[in-house]
């Protein structure tokens, strides 16, 4: 539900940067574990970009996925959800896949 | 219309009213007056040729700047915000009406209510004693940083005073949204069950304090704490906490405690 929201976000920051130009193509960088929806984003995206510079563009979503660190042995592992433990039964710290960001766009 | 929060429309409303009438403290609309100086971008039209911009923004930019003037404005006053969330009735007003009148002698309290709709809850607190001011999100899931800015200019928080931000009834969206407030507490009722932290582990990854609350009911449902914490403990080893019953009071005083100090930490700061 928060997806429209951060949709109109999204459409805004492109308004502000294209100028006046028309925006073709919108990367975006979502974070695997960023408790965000890309189906659902995209949907929004399309909905909030009606009667912009930003109607029509083509939405990229590149998905980054979830790695942690292991707070007692300090070996590297990936996650699917925003929790876990290592193999060693450590706790883990998140260093990536919450990533939100708009990343460029292409414009005309 | 705003698109931060999008208050430009008619859905959200503080008190009642649509918040850019009632006060107009953002200077964020002066984009929209054009001057002639205004396109200095020397972008040249030729067609089909197209370009790729950087950006490299975060999407939440908007709302953390909204986030980060809320607490500065708040340090600078020496006021403690909290952000209450949880999921539809699971005590939140409840254990804030009882804080407000075991607490308001000793602690000057005041509340921002977030909710789709009514007054309910404000009429609630205000009953309880405490200056409230009712934000009502509309279709809107969550409370966010530039409702709060909007909702504090009208509360106006004494100096020196704790700020209890009561979040819209929901386990999801409000953890992706900073308000400006100094911790987070989640709670979380015994009725609901004891895999909510893993059901939900956005939500509890950001809480500094977990309230257990209804331990009062605990003889009649199936809830298993230790399994509760253990998860919790999963997912935030950090977090703190308290188990506690609005209704009857046991573990409150836990809970007033983890508000003084923090309160006595946010004056030091400022």
């Amino acid at each position: 539900m928060h997806e429209l929201g951060l949709a109109a976000a999204v459409v805004e920051t492109c308004t502000e940067h294209a100028a006046g130009a028309r925006v073709l193509r919108v990367r975006l960088e979502v974070g695997q574990l960023a408790a965000v929806l890309p189906a659902s984003l995209r949907f929004c995206f399309d909905v909030c970009a009606k009667g912009t510079l930003v109607e029509g563009a083509k939405l990229e979503i590149l998905e980054t996925p979830g790695r942690a660190v292991c707070l007692d042995c300090g070996d590297g592992v990936l996650l699917a959800t925003p929790f876990g433990r290592c193999r060693c039964g450590g706790s883990l710290r998140i260093v990536a896949g919450e990533e939100l960001r708009v990343k460029d766009m292409e414009i005309a | 219309m705003c698109t931060t929060c999008g208050c430009g429309s008619d859905d959200i409303t503080i008190d009642g009213s649509v918040p850019h009438d009632v006060e107009h403290n953002h200077d964020h609309h002066a984009h929209d007056r054009g001057t002639p100086d205004d396109h200095t971008h020397a972008h040249e039209h030729h067609h089909h040729e197209t370009r790729t911009v950087s950006l490299e923004q975060d999407i939440l930019a908007k709302n953390q700047l909204f986030a980060e003037r809320n607490r500065g404005w708040l340090a600078g006053r020496e006021v403690l915000a909290v952000n209450l969330m949880s999921s539809p009735g699971a005590g939140k007003t409840s254990i804030l009406e009882r804080t407000i009148r075991e607490l308001h002698d000793r602690l000057p309290i005041s509340v921002l209510e977030g909710d789709q709709a009514t007054s309910a809850d404000a009429d609630r607190i205000r009953a309880a004693g405490a200056p409230v001011v009712q934000i009502n999100t509309g279709t809107g899931c969550h409370l966010d940083a530039h409702m709060v800015a909007h909702g504090v200019a009208r509360l106006a928080p004494p100096r020196g005073s704790v700020l209890l931000i009561e979040n819209v009834g929901n386990l999801v969206c409000p953890a992706l949204f900073d308000l400006g407030e100094q911790a987070r507490v989640v709670i979380v009722s015994v009725t609901e069950g004891d895999d909510k932290p893993q059901k939900y582990p956005h939500m509890f990854r950001v809480a500094d304090l977990l309230l257990i609350n209804k331990i009062d009911l605990l003889p009649y449902v199936r809830f298993d704490m230790d399994r509760c914490i253990a998860s919790v403990r999963d997912i935030n080893p950090s977090a703190q906490v308290l188990r506690v019953s609005a209704e009857t009071g046991e573990g409150m005083p836990g809970w007033y405690d983890w508000l003084t100090r923090h309160h006595a930490r946010a004056a030091a700061v400022a």
